[in-house]
């Protein structure tokens, strides 16, 4: 080991610190996105793991579900596809909060709050690298399921302001994982506590069957579920469309009633989230 | 010298038991303050304070002339700091953990990337630095983790427990770099377990036990606090014991502590070596058949037992420990 440092630094390199806090904040989100994309690199098993169940759920669904759940006025495999889609995304969402929990429990987040840095960067930098995340599972679903017959319809713009949707509102739903992840201890706790809340809110929903044939009070929270206008919004711009709609508000205008659940969430849980980062202790 | 770092009545609770319970410290520029104590002495939380993490409920701190509550930010600017737990982050190479770090202290581009490369040069990584770190030892981690702690040349450094679980070779290794930093002007705060680590390393030490400073000193003052080294000497049969007494006394530089139920005979010495050396050829010379013999040096044990009566357990009944043999001949 020998000495190549400069004999005292009397002036630390970090004392310069760039006049802008904007720019600098998105700088450092940008290092931090560049290393959770590393790490999807890096382990590939994650990135498998995370592609095959939706693949599964869409076969699945469509052979063993689907030959038993015939509707009216659509394939049900076309109708699948889109209610999917917004599962998978929104599941893909617990990754956030896993990885911040991990972050945490590593110490790694300590290492990230002693830097002269911006403290949102690292939320802001982990919720974006998810995005990256779902959209790569988006293409993979959505060729799956051109395969078993999904279709869009509408064509490629349209098609691509559906996964646009989809994916704003995953990328709510990152930041309420987010929250979870620096509140609860580890990344299994992350794991099971948002399982608890996702199953519930992605089947009680139009995701996988209608939900005309819902007991009534199941047929309100399955109507008023953003999770069900989200997936309406994306069906109507693929084009995945034939079968009534249900003459509720909230799926009468999937796009904006989606919009204001987008928003309200990132309203409530980004501020939350960045004040739990400040609290966040590894021990 | 000016005092880099100071606290003032540090205070923090959790619940109803207090972490910090006023606690003060002082570090002139350019030296090394080991804080020696046991887990849950208060020590992490200390650095945690200093380091900006948490928030004290009492008291005041200033790194470097910043108060660590007032300009949290402009601390963070002046500090290294190397956790307890290596934050290396395993799915990236070496080189990828200083590289971001460097980069995250705004150091750009080129800079951040010729600094990653040069401290994997210093910290023996220079192979390893394109790996992935979660192959690495857990030497080779701390290493990486001081290195970034390093990346922005700080001059104030935290260590926190720099060598807990290292094996020996590691842990001379790091505190080579550590002396060398320090050397260049660094001022450093660090926590440590073993009282040979605070004396290798520290121009002073503060003993914390239960989130106060209990005593404070030169390794040299603690250690003639806690009585310095002793010769231990077991002899074979119980009527060895007086002839043996009597040679030790020719050596000791105080009164030789006998305990016959152990055929135990403790007596204080200075000049290490060479008083056993002295010892064993008198003891040879009258026919005295040690059974067992070595030279004690004080450990954390003992200046804990000696300062505050207990001794250094984790919990908060360390009394009922049994008590090394040497101090309960001593008495």
């Amino acid at each position: 080991m020998t000495a190549t440092l400069q004999p005292s630094a009397p002036a630390p390199v970090a004392a310069q610190r760039p006049s802008n806090p904007v720019v600098s904040a998105l700088g450092d989100g940008v290092v931090i996105a560049k290393r959770n994309v590393i790490k999807i690199k890096r382990v590939p098993e994650l990135l498998v793991f995370t592609l095959l169940s939706p693949i599964m759920f869409i076969l699945l669904f469509a052979y063993v579900f689907g030959s038993a759940i015939p509707i009216e006025g659509i394939n049900y495999r076309e109708f699948l596809v889109g209610g999917i889609f917004a599962q998978t995304v929104i599941f893909g969402a617990t990754i956030t909060g896993a990885g911040l929990a991990e972050d945490v429990q590593k110490g790694i987040m300590d290492r990230f709050r002693s830097l002269p840095m911006s403290r949102a960067a690292v939320l802001f930098g982990r919720t974006a690298s998810d995005v990256i995340i779902n959209v790569i599972t988006l293409v993979i679903m959505a060729l799956t399921g051109l395969a078993v017959g999904w279709r869009i319809r509408e064509g490629l713009l349209k098609a691509l302001l559906g996964f646009a949707i989809i994916l704003l509102f995953a990328y709510a739903i990152s930041w309420v994982m987010a929250w979870i992840g620096l509140l609860v201890p580890s990344p299994e706790v992350v794991n099971n506590a948002s399982f608890m809340f996702i199953f519930p809110a992605t089947f009680i929903a139009n995701t996988f069957v209608p939900t005309d044939g819902f007991p009534s009070a199941l047929r309100f929270v399955a109507n008023w579920n953003p999770v069900s206008s989200v997936t309406q919004a994306g069906r109507e711009y693929f084009g995945n469309t034939g079968l009534p709609v249900p003459d509720v508000w909230a799926l009468q205008h999937p796009v904006a009633y989606t919009l204001i659940w987008t928003v309200l969430i990132l309203l409530v849980f980004v501020p939350l989230s960045v004040r739990q980062f400040k609290v966040a202790a590894s021990r | 010298m000016a005092d880099v770092i100071t606290a003032s009545g540090l205070v923090k609770r959790y619940g109803e038991k207090a972490a910090l319970d006023g606690l003060d410290l002082t570090v002139p520029e350019g030296t090394i303050l080991a804080m020696l104590g046991p887990n849950g002495a208060g020590k992490t939380t200390t650095v945690r304070i200093l380091t900006t993490l948490l928030e004290p409920d009492e008291g005041t701190a200033t790194v470097a002339g910043v108060d660590v509550r007032k300009d949290p930010s402009g601390v963070r600017a002046l500090i290294g700091l190397s956790g307890q737990y290596a934050a290396v982050d395993e799915y990236l190479t070496g080189y990828e953990n200083l590289d971001m770090i460097g980069r995250l202290y705004k150091l750009g581009r080129k800079q951040s990337k010729a600094r990653a490369r040069e401290l994997l040069e210093r910290f023996d990584l220079a192979d390893a630095g394109d790996r992935v770190a979660k192959g690495y030892s857990g030497g080779m981690r701390r290493r990486l983790d001081l290195a970034g702690a390093l990346v922005a040349q700080p001059p104030v450094l935290f260590l926190d427990e720099p060598t807990t679980g290292l094996d020996p070779r590691s842990r001379s290794g790091m505190w080579d770099v550590i002396r060398e930093l320090v050397a260049q002007g660094t001022t450093l705060l660090l926590t440590t377990q073993y009282l040979e680590e605070a004396d290798r390393l520290a121009d002073d030490i503060v003993v914390v036990d239960r989130g106060r400073i209990i005593a404070q000193g030169t390794a040299d003052s603690l250690k003639s606090q806690v009585g310095g080294e002793r010769i231990e000497l077991v002899v074979e049969h119980a009527d060895q014991l007086d002839q043996a007494r009597g040679v030790l006394a020719g050596v000791a530089v105080g009164e030789v502590a006998v305990d016959e139920h152990t055929r135990r005979l403790t007596a204080p010495v200075t000049g290490g070596g060479k008083a056993l050396q002295e010892a064993l050829r008198q003891l040879d010379a009258v026919g005295v058949t040690a059974l067992d013999v070595g030279l004690r040096r004080p450990t954390l044990d003992d200046v804990f037992l000696s300062l505050t009566g207990h001794a250094a357990e984790d919990g908060e009944d360390g009394t009922d420990s049994p008590a090394p043999t040497t101090k309960a001949g001593q008495q």
